[in-house]
Formats: structure tokens, sequence, C-alpha cells
């Protein structure tokens, strides 16, 4: 229990060192599966480890132990000194907390998403917008719907309303917003895990970036048609949501979402990184192995104690 | 002012709100007044809460009005363009979470994105007209 119980807890930590290996030189599926895999797994796992010191610990409390009729384990087989517990404890009703409150508020937004797109009216599942500002995006429902303004549509070129179409629909049959929606899961857990929530609605847009490349066969054009899109979108966009948005990300001297789906769209195509996925997986499996093992632990030294 | 206190307890947002009467609205087959929508909403909201909604929705443009004895009866604006172009920047305004949920075609650039961008692009478009590769 001593180690295998903090290891989840310390296994975040190595994110940052494989979250940007996954986000551009993977495939992008590929990286979006393990990007929100690895989120999710961790922090359930580093959730569940918190829970266990915390459990441990109360299982030392005198009056607690008189009042449940066991009892208290001896100092030496001690998994954990009671301030790590009261720290644990405190930091498992934060991370509960704070995923029950994500994943209401994501509830309450798909169906109020799924809701809007019902009212919309569609034709094959478009909705065209008489707007001169050029936007689109894609509304997850059931079905969902993308929605594109005629700015956008006089923006691009047929050509290229095909690319953002299938762009879009990607979006949409993939099921992009459950792999961002279960990273975020995993990140509001664990605010450790906040990169590889960040890198996965940036694989998803990659993802259906290489979808619509797949589905028109030219790689180049699609590059040109995202790159066109979304500076004609910052020439139009001046409404406070586009200024707000933008604070999040300013100026960090790295270069932005859209020139890097771009540049990565000019280079050859990322293959699917056998190796890098391999141990990738081990993380997330290392995770789970060691918190089931503190819980095993946990389990036996309850049972010792005559606690069931 | 009961209706005002009603709506800052309330739980439920705004926006959906606003998308539950506008269905509703979309069923009826005709306007509504204020007090029908209220029967129809089986006492889920109070009269004054959903003079406010509509009102609102009118202002949006979401939804015509034509006076009907002593209120306004309101209807959703029908043409599909025109009701969809305002629904479109309001869709899920009033969720902190929207920009996660809706899937942009293009995100938003910084100044040093756009210089990016377009020495990329200009690039781009050379390579393709001399038709090298690279």
């Amino acid at each position: 229990m001593r180690l295998a119980v903090y290891l989840p807890l310390l296994l975040p930590l190595l994110t940052p060192l494989g979250v940007r290996l996954l986000a551009e030189r993977c495939e992008p599926r590929l990286g979006t599966w393990l990007l929100s895999l690895c989120a999710l797994v961790l922090g359930a796992a580093s959730t569940l480890s918190l829970g266990l010191l915390a459990l441990a610990g109360l299982v030392r409390v005198p009056w607690l132990a008189a009042l449940g009729h066991w009892a208290p384990p001896a100092p030496r087989d001690d998994p954990a000194a009671v301030p790590v517990s009261l720290a644990a404890g405190l930091l498992l009703g934060g991370a509960t907390l704070m995923a029950v409150r994500f994943l209401l508020r994501r509830a309450r937004t798909l169906a109020a998403a799924a809701l809007d797109a019902a009212c919309m009216p569609a034709h094959d599942g478009l909705v065209v917008v008489d707007d001169e500002a050029p936007d689109a995006f894609a509304l997850p429902g059931l079905p969902g719907r993308v929605v594109v303004s005629t700015g956008m549509l006089h923006t691009l070129e047929p050509a290229e309303h095909r690319i953002l179409l299938a762009h879009e629909r990607a979006h949409l049959t993939s099921h992009h917003y459950a792999f961002v929606a279960a990273a975020q899961l995993g990140a509001a857990a664990n605010p450790l895990l906040r990169p590889l929530a960040r890198a996965v609605t940036y694989t998803i847009e990659r993802w259906a970036d290489e979808s619509a490349a797949a589905s028109t066969g030219d790689r180049r054009q699609v590059a040109r048609a995202v790159g066109k899109a979304a500076l004609a979108a910052r020439h139009a966009d001046r409404t406070p949501r586009g200024a707000l948005g933008f604070l999040g990300r300013g100026g960090k001297g790295t270069p932005g979402p859209v020139p890097r789906r771009v540049a990565a769209l000019l280079a050859p195509p990322r293959g699917p990184r056998p190796l890098l996925t391999a141990v990738t997986l081990a993380v997330p499996a290392a995770a789970l192995l060691a918190a089931g093992e503190a819980a095993l632990d946990l389990h036996r030294l309850l049972e010792s104690l005559g606690i069931r | 002012m009961d209706g005002n206190t009603r709506d800052q307890t309330s739980r439920q947002p705004n926006g959906a709100r606003e998308t539950q009467i506008l269905a509703l609205l979309q069923h009826a087959g005709g306007a509504l007044t204020p007090g029908e929508v209220v029967e129809r909403l089986q006492a889920e909201l109070t009269y004054s809460t959903v003079v406010t909604i509509l009102t609102r929705m009118h202002g949006k443009g979401m939804l015509h009005r034509s006076p009907r004895g002593r209120a306004y009866a309101y209807a959703p604006v029908t043409d599909d363009a025109g009701f969809a172009a305002r629904r479109m920047r309001s869709v899920l305004d009033d969720r902190p979470d929207r920009e996660a949920v809706l899937a942009r075609f293009a995100d938003e650039l910084s100044d040093a994105d756009a210089d990016l961008l377009r020495q990329m692009l200009g690039d781009t478009d050379d390579g393709g007209t001399d038709g090298t590769d690279r």
C-alpha cells in the first residue's frame, strides 16, 4: 500500500512529457483516443487513491474505532500518517465536487445543444444562416447540426465548402464532444491533467481535418481552407465573445491551434507510432494496477481489523 | 417583483427556458399569449417571468408579436434564414462551456498566428502554382 497508493497521484506529473508528442506526432484519431483515455483513467485512479488514503486515516481515529468496535491498527502497518489522510480527504472532497459539477454542467449544455439542434430548420443536417460574419460550427444533438453562415460560404470556394462540411460532419459522426467531455472530466477531478484535456480539443480538430482530407484527397487544399476561414473569421469577428475566447490563448510565443493544424496538414501524414502508443498505454495501466493493489491492501487491513 | 426573484433563484438558465418556450410555440400551431404559454408550461414559470422571456426573445428577433386583447400574442419567426441568423450567435450563448461543445471550424487567431498563417498560405499558393511539392 505504501508506494502503490501514491503512484496514481504521481503519474499525472508525467503528463506534460507525453502530451506534446501525442498531440503533434501521433495520428490524430489514435492521439485523441490515447489522450482522452489517459485523462479519464488517471483522473479516476488518482481520485481512488485519495479515497483510499482518506479511508486508511479514518480507520485510525480512536473514537471512530471505539464507535465501530474495532481495534485501531498498530502504528507499524500505518499505510498513511493522519495528516496525509486529512489532506487526502480534503483533496478527495474537492475532486469529487469538481467532477460532479462538471458532469452536471456538461450534461445540461449537451441537452441544451440537442434541443437547439432539434429546433433548427435543417436540410440534410446542414443549417445555412444568413449572416455576413464568417462562422461555422458543429452542434451536437440527436441528430446534430452543422451550422454555417453565408459569410463563411462566401469566403470559401465550392471545393472548400465540401471540406468545411466534411470537417464539421466528422465532429458529429465521430462524437468528438464525448472525447472532449471525457478528458475534461478527468481534468476536473485532477487539475494536473488539464494539459491532456487542452490537447484533446486540438486533436479532435486535427482528426476532423484529416477526415476532410481523406474525403477530398487533398491535404494541402484542406490546409488552405482552414487558414482562409480562420483569417476571414478574424477580420469579421469583433464581438466581445471572440475577444474573450482570444484572451485565454494570448501570446505565449508558441503558435496557436490554427497555424499548427495548417502546418500539420502541409507536412506528411503522421503514422500510428506503436512505441509511443505502448508507452502511453502503460501509464494508465500502471495507475489502475497500483490503485487496485492499494485497494486490495486496504481491504486486507480492514479485514484484519474485523471491519467488513 | 415575484417574477424577478423567481428569475434569479431558478436553476434553469435563460437559454434553456427560451428553447423550451420556442419549442412550445413551434408546436402550438398559432400565436400564443403569455397567459396561454404559462398554461401550457403547467405552472413551471410565473406569468411575469414568461412575459420577460417572451419580450426578450422578441427583442432578439426570434418571435413575431401581434396585439390580441390587452396582451400580445407571440409566434416564432418562420422564415428559415431569418430565424436561424439570429439564432446562430445565441446558440448556447449563456453557457460557460459553450466553446467546448461547439466545434468551430476556425478558432481565434492572435496577431502572430495570423501573420504566420499568411506566410504558410502564401507558401502553399506558390507551391501549388509551380506544381512542385514542398
